[in-house]
């Protein structure tokens, strides 16, 4: 598993060309299908729409629409505000062609990520702080093994 | 049992700087405010916040020795937290596997009838 900060990024190779697994991941009656119970949804940047998961479910908003390679939208922010940087969660979709009819599609969800601190200082914690998560992750592997 | 993320929790943890101060509380039980400044690059007054942010989330708690508040980590909340990321990371791996098995029927049936039209035509 790799999560850098608080992101995670997962991916498949699909074996199906690129323009067919554009179709799959922004078409609503598709989207339906893997990802939300109902979708309701303009793949149009800046647009708003609505995705429902049995009985829990939230707006979401277009960020990027680029096909056939780039698909992002934001989602889990505090009703009544517009989603931005630093109050949401962004899911970003990267398709790879891998040939003719195989393509890498790469998922990275990312978000909450700090909202007023200067770059320098940013810079300097992912520095320092390579391999965020993972290290967290060990200091608590290691806390939990020391309490036993 | 369903790991879930609360807001509380996920704005607690989201944000680096507390990230790094929780790492600290981490590596170093029951340490104080002042003790915790010294390492961090920010101030006094804003790893005093980032406490009162941790604290509410329940991943640390406070004691008083003598005159001193000294902090120490909550495991069971911290282990909530990254159980909940795994599950995150988990529900991507079957939403993508099944991006996966619709993609690749829509293209093979695509296939297939790219095959019939071609079978009609000859």
């Amino acid at each position: 598993m790799l999560m850098q900060g608080l992101a995670i990024e997962r991916e498949v190779v699909i074996e199906a060309p690129v323009e067919v697994v554009w179709r799959t991941i922004t078409e609503p009656d598709q989207l339906s299908q893997w990802f939300a119970d109902r979708v309701e949804l303009v793949v149009e940047p800046g647009a708003h729409g609505f995705m429902r998961f049995g009985d829990q479910g939230g707006p979401v908003v277009v960020e990027t629409v680029d096909p056939p390679t780039r698909f992002s939208f934001r989602w889990n922010y505090p009703s009544g505000q517009e989603p931005v940087a630093g109050n949401s969660m962004l899911v970003e979709f990267t398709l790879t062609p891998e040939g003719p009819e195989r393509t890498r599609l790469r998922v990275v969800e990312s978000g909450h990520e700090l909202r007023d601190w200067p770059d320098a200082e940013k810079r300097r914690y992912a520095d320092e702080h390579e391999d965020g998560w993972g290290e967290y992750l060990d200091n608590l592997v290691e806390l939990l093994a020391k309490r036993r | 049992m369903t790991a879930q993320i609360d807001d509380e929790l996920w704005s607690a943890i989201a944000d680096p700087s507390r990230r790094r101060v929780l790492d600290l509380l981490i590596s170093n039980s029951e340490v104080s405010a002042s003790w915790l400044a010294g390492r961090v690059p920010f101030s006094r007054q804003a790893v005093s916040k980032h406490l009162v942010v941790l604290e509410r989330a329940g991943l640390i708690t406070r004691s008083k020795q003598g005159r001193e508040v000294l902090y120490q980590v909550q495991a069971d909340r911290l282990d909530q937290a990254t159980r909940a990321m795994a599950e995150l990371a988990a529900r991507w791996d079957r939403r993508l596997d099944a991006v996966k098995r619709l993609a690749e029927a829509a293209y093979a049936n695509r296939e297939d009838n790219n095959d019939r039209a071609q079978d009609r035509n000859t």
